[in-house]
């Protein structure tokens, strides 16, 4: 359990003091992960299965990882397309896997509200590893976590995302998270990819890059995806670089010194980020995948039925991990 | 059964005549012999106790599909006229996108055959706009009209093409047949499926803008301007489209409009309420509160002519999906005198011009023959329980489908008895439910 939920479908969901559960933990986790032998028993004899309807190497990768350190088995199911055009229904395929027993189903789907849809018809947790446009609950809990170890508390902070928020799962992640824990949300970036009324959920929106990011505290840039162009929501991603993406003059004329730079990945140089600002000291986009495993370890162990109290269980088993 | 029907005490309710008080109606030989105050009930006479009911014409729906031919597993034209007694209903339009689509006379008569044999609502057949409502070429109106089809429709699809829509409307005219409409631009609706706003937003759902509606509905007010044919604007959803119905009747031009229980009833928040609920999904979608507000008043001020329900049954196979993937639609005859009446209570419209919108109002927009007490009409009877409480459970629906958004929902209003052409085709014994 997290805090009231069984599941972790989205963080819209959650309180503040159910997101703090999770990234306290992780911190635990991360010391775990940093081990030379990182494998403690807290999750053993437990099964993870990786339901991925999307291609995800990235996140199916942290999932597995996560599940391993912490003993359990895992298993990854990658479904080619949708249900529809696969024949069997997602509700089926789910019953299938909760017919061998799984403790945690994590779920990637296209469609918002899949993972959704399978909790309501298993018994076994459920996590989303992005449904849709909806929610990317564990990167919004990663760039939490990431701009907590870099910028302390995120009371009265300023947290600008800048790109395809309309599509993006991982803005309004972000954006729920981090309006919980008191992070000012400003979003940018053409019209045509600002959704309808997102104002109501609590952030600000720019049109013009300089100002949304000027006196920022972080950064998170999405990606731009190709097949965008032709919907149509840009003329091409030459004009968007210009206009919208950050290279190192910006960077420097713009930002605040301690001002970072996050990435959900994967980077298209040159598209939203020049490659100099990826690389470069700003960039703490690297720090987001490490952080990924250790968020996507607490999650697991939360709701795989590790005993609950932060770190309790993860502290005996360290003890255990290392006599082995 | 006794030829001759006395429904006594109840609030008879006739927009049609203006009559609204405590009367008897008097039924004889399949038809409305009398509405009085006072009549002498001879001994052969059945008499039903209406006191505290109230009794209206039975109610007209412009707009229910009934899956038959093609899709059996959803409804059949029994059932679904099963449904619509129930629901107080006792004319049914049905709408032609079957399998195969209402586009020819075989279809049209095995729908009357099928509603002749039931023996329950009048079934009206709606024909296809297009053939195969594909939208590239005229279906044979001709036909379609000596075969009893009492409107045309490629509901479900917009007429993409305005020439096609161009010459539909003039072709019509020498029919004497309505073209109702579902009016949405394809281009601007692209994958959405829900309207788009904050809901959509929030639940990461692609969205339907109020303009995809909008946009076609002001595009063929202008091609009846330009051909004087007849428009009827199925399912009004969005407070744009009522404002250009409202004006385009100002204008004197020959439009109508219907609008469903649920658009009156429900709004897109009430999706991210359900969780994703596939029961919230339907076409046009549930739209926003000031949506809702303007139908509501179009509804009042009679803009909008008739409450049609767009009863659409899918089965769980359509249903137990993604949001996305699942089938737009819910079933509706059984639920919406008690949606709509719980609206006139909370202040919405009045309860005569409820009355008035589900049966005078849509059946003058068809030409059909019901939607009235007057001596001398067809009886077609509902009698109505405005108090009768219930909690909606599907399962127990006459229909053959469940999906409805108001499942588990407590409600006022049951329909008890209905009557068609003087025979009693549903009836509750009291307490059922």
């Amino acid at each position: 359990m997290i805090g009231r939920h069984k599941h972790c479908l989205a963080l819209a969901d959650f309180s503040k003091e159910e997101i703090l559960e999770v990234l306290d933990l992780a911190v635990s986790m991360k010391e775990v992960l940093r081990r030379p032998i990182k494998k403690v028993p807290s999750l053993r004899g437990k099964t993870v299965v990786n339901l991925f309807f999307e291609a995800s190497t990235r996140t199916r990768s942290s999932f597995e990882i996560a599940a391993k350190v912490l003993s359990a088995d895992a298993l990854n199911w990658t479904a080619s397309s949708s249900s529809v055009t696969k024949g069997e229904t997602l509700v089926d395929t789910a019953k299938n896997l909760e017919a061998m027993r799984p403790d945690v189903l994590v779920i990637r789907h296209s469609a918002g509200g899949a993972p959704g849809l399978v909790a309501e018809h298993v018994a076994c947790a459920v996590v989303s590893a992005g449904d849709g446009a909806h929610e990317h609950p564990s990167q919004g809990l990663l760039d939490c976590f990431t701009l907590r170890e870099r910028l302390g508390s995120l009371a009265g902070k300023t947290v600008t995302i800048v790109g395809d928020v309309s599509h993006s799962r991982v803005a309004r992640s972000d954006l729920f998270a981090l309006t919980k824990l008191g992070a000012r949300v400003r979003l940018c970036g053409p019209p045509t990819m600002i959704p309808a009324g997102i104002e109501t959920l609590g952030a600000t929106v720019h049109h013009r890059l300089k100002d949304a990011v000027e006196g920022a505290d972080a950064l998170v840039m999405l990606r731009i995806q190709h097949e965008r162009i032709g919907d149509p929501l840009i003329p091409g991603t030459r004009e968007y670089s210009k206009v919208w993406g950050l290279n190192a003059k910006k960077a420097a004329d713009w930002l605040l010194p301690h001002c970072v730079i996050l990435h959900p990945g994967p980077i298209n140089r040159g598209v939203e980020l020049a490659p100099e600002v990826a690389d470069g000291p700003r960039s703490v986009i690297l720090d987001q995948v490490e952080n990924g495993v250790a968020v996507r370890m607490a999650i697991l162990y939360l709701l795989a039925g590790g005993v609950h109290g932060a770190g309790a269980g993860v502290g005996a088993g360290g003890e255990a991990g290392r006599a082995q | 059964m006794s030829d001759i029907l006395f429904i006594e005490g109840g609030r008879v309710i006739d927009p049609a005549s203006g009559t609204d008080g405590v009367r008897t109606v008097v039924i004889r030989d399949g038809r409305i012999a009398e509405v009085a105050e006072r009549v002498e009930r001879p001994r052969d006479a059945r008499a039903v106790d209406a006191r505290g009911r109230w009794v209206t014409p039975g109610f007209v729906d412009l707009h229910v599909h009934l899956r038959e031919p093609g899709q059996e597993y959803k409804e059949t034209v029994e059932t679904g006229a099963r449904a619509a007694v129930a629901g107080g209903f006792t004319s049914v339009c049905a709408m032609p996108n079957t399998r195969p689509v209402n586009d020819n006379a075989s279809v049209t008569e095995l729908v009357l055959a099928r509603a002749a044999a039931a023996g329950l609502a009048r079934v009206y057949p709606v024909g296809a706009i297009s053939k195969g409502s594909e939208g590239q070429e005229l279906a044979e109106y001709g036909e379609l009209a000596a075969a009893g089809c009492v409107a045309l429709s490629d509901d479900g699809r917009p007429v993409a093409s305005s020439a096609l829509m161009r010459r539909a409307l003039e072709y019509a005219r020498a029919f004497d047949l309505p073209l109702t409409v579902h009016e949405e631009d394809l281009g601007l609706v692209g994958k959405g499926v829900m309207h788009e706003g904050a809901a959509s937003t929030r639940l990461g759902l692609k969205g339907i803008p109020a303009a995809a509606e909008e946009v076609m509905v002001l595009r063929d007010l202008a091609l009846v301007e330009l051909t004087g044919g007849r428009l009827h604007v199925a399912h009004v959803s969005t407070r744009g489209a009522v404002r250009a119905v409202r004006e385009a009747k100002r204008r004197g031009l020959a439009v109508t409009a219907e609008v469903t229980p649920h658009h009156l009833a429900l709004r897109d928040e009430d999706v991210a309420a359900s969780g994703y609920s596939t029961d919230f999904k339907m076409n046009p979608p549930l739209r926003s509160a000031e949506d809702v507000a303007a139908c509501r008043e179009g509804l009042a001020d009679g803009t909008l002519d008739a409450i049609a329900t767009d009863h659409a049954p899918h089965s769980a196979v359509e249903k137990d999906l993604e949001f996305d993937a699942a089938a737009n639609g819910i079933v509706g005859l059984e639920t919406a005198f008690a949606v709509c009446l719980a609206l006139a209570r909370a202040g919405a419209f009045g309860e005569r011009r409820l009355v008035e919108a589900l049966t005078s109002g849509p059946a003058r927009i068809f030409g059909l023959p019901g939607g009235t007490l007057a001596r001398g009409a067809d009886a077609d009877v509902a009698v109505l329980d405005p108090a009768a409480e219930w909690t909606v459970d599907p399962a127990r629906f006459r229909s053959k489908s469940r999906n409805s958004p108001w499942k588990g929902r407590r409600m006022a209003g049951r329909c008890v008895m209905t009557v068609v052409g003087g025979r009693v085709v549903h009836e509750e014994v009291g307490g059922e439910r």
